[in-house]
């Protein structure tokens, strides 16, 4: 694998990512709980389809099969998406979707942060921008962490559920493979370990101060880097991709 | 409306120098706060100019910033007013914007306009903590405001009410 193929790969990974989060997130429009969490919802579903519009625009760069970033977007199949499959895990109950959201903004803080020094110039320049708007991300979720962890009975319960569901697809979020390693050596990614360490942590001391128990199942489930999804990635593709693929030269 | 080329599209190209489209396109206002423009804001980076071809440079106030589209067509349509046909505009993110380029007298009239505008981003960091701040209500100035949501109207906006004359009220966040 040469660094350009395995660049273009973590570019879709990163990118992916961000989309699918990005819509499901919007799905919530019109749905949210109180009108200001709609709003607030809404706002950093566009911060992730603004982050991927970029990425994946550098991802069809770095390419050079003159794709562009709404081809990679639209016309790809399930088993060419690269996103984390915590993205991809349907909203559930609002504390579920919290519960989603801090997971990976945890993770997007310190992987960003990191991104940040990254030796290529148009990843760091992403991250730099992107890393303003995770701040804000992950202090929403941790609010709501608080909230409704020390919240009801009902609440807690309810984010407790949402967390013990999600948990096993927490080690995809720091699995490695050969695209990590070129990288990591030419100075272009982070290693995850390190972030792991960092992510762990931080989550550790939020689910403490949420009244809430770090779940405790061992099954665990990974395979978003070979594109291996879980059902849910299908349904969510056919519905964002319909437009596009039944009118393909349709414009708005 | 004040434009000195409004009635003169005819001009000669080789004439128009680069603090002319500078000017031109500091009239533009931005799409969702018009009461500021994008130069004022910050948006517009960088304005290159060869007598033939205009390259203008933008950056996004946030990644996902749905004005960026209008943004753009706007100074198509200004630049070509100016007679010029060969535009492009290009979008960078780095250096990543801040509020900090917003202007003095931006934030004049985005306080006037009825949004608090943005402290220094380096204040910002403490309320990233959860620290109070210090921020007053931009219809009576009182300092006894509270915020609703940090996710207001549009992603650079936290939504918040002032407590003494009980409306609510934008703030420019800080990033
Ligand atoms: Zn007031």
């Amino acid at each position: 694998m040469t660094l350009e193929q395995a660049k273009f790969e973590y570019l879709l990974r990163l990118g992916d990512s961000s989309l699918i989060i990005g819509h499901r997130l919007s799905e919530w429009c019109g749905h949210g709980p109180i009108l200001e969490e709609d709003i607030a919802l809404i706002n950093i579903a566009l911060d992730f389809v603004g982050n991927a519009t970029s990425l994946l625009t550098y991802a069809a760069q770095v390419e050079g099969k003159g794709r562009t970033e709404d081809d990679l977007a639209y016309l790809r199949n399930e088993r060419d998406y690269r996103n984390l499959l915590l993205t991809e895990q349907p909203n559930g109950d609002y504390a579920m979707t919290i519960a989603r959201q801090f997971l990976y903004d945890v993770y997007t803080y310190f992987l960003y942060e990191e991104l940040k020094n990254s030796k290529d110039e148009t990843i760091a320049a992403i991250a730099v921008k992107s890393h303003k708007e995770i701040t804000y991300h992950l202090r929403h979720t941790t609010e709501w962490m608080y909230r409704l962890g020390d919240g009801t009975e009902e609440s807690h319960q309810r984010l407790q559920n949402g967390l013990n569901e999600l948990w096993m697809f927490t080690s995809d979020l720091f699995d490695m493979d050969e695209v990590d390693a070129i990288l990591i050596k030419a100075g272009i990614a982070p290693d995850l370990n390190k972030i792991k360490e960092a992510w762990e942590k931080r989550v550790k001391e939020v689910v403490a101060e949420a009244t809430l128990q770090l779940p405790t199942s061992i099954a665990k489930q990974k395979g978003s880097r070979e594109g291996k999804h879980t059902e849910h990635l299908g349904y969510l593709l056919a519905e964002m991709q319909y437009l596009p693929r039944t009118y393909p030269t349709a414009k708005w | 409306m004040n434009s000195v080329f409004r009635n003169n599209t005819t001009m000669n190209l080789t004439q128009l120098s680069k603090e002319d489209i500078l000017l031109a396109l500091s009239e533009i206002p931005d799409p969702e706060i018009p009461v500021i423009t994008i130069e004022e804001l910050g948006i517009l980076r960088d304005v290159k100019w060869d007598c033939i071809t205009c390259t203008i440079v933008i950056t996004p106030t946030y990644t996902g910033c749905p004005a960026m589209k209008v943004i753009e067509d706007d100074i198509r349509i200004k630049l070509k007013s100016l007679g010029i046909e060969n535009i492009i505009v290009e979008l960078v993110y780095s250096p990543a914007w801040t509020t900090d380029w917003i202007s003095d007298t931006a934030k004049e009239k985005l306080e006037k306009y009825g949004i608090a505008p943005p402290e220094h981003s380096s204040v910002d960091k403490g309320t990233l903590l959860g620290k109070p701040r210090d921020l007053r209500c931009p219809h009576c100035s009182s300092k006894n405001v509270q915020m609703i949501s940090q996710f207001g109207s549009t992603a650079c906006k936290a939504l918040y009410r002032c407590l003494d004359c009980r409306e609510p009220f934008d703030y420019f966040k800080c990033i």
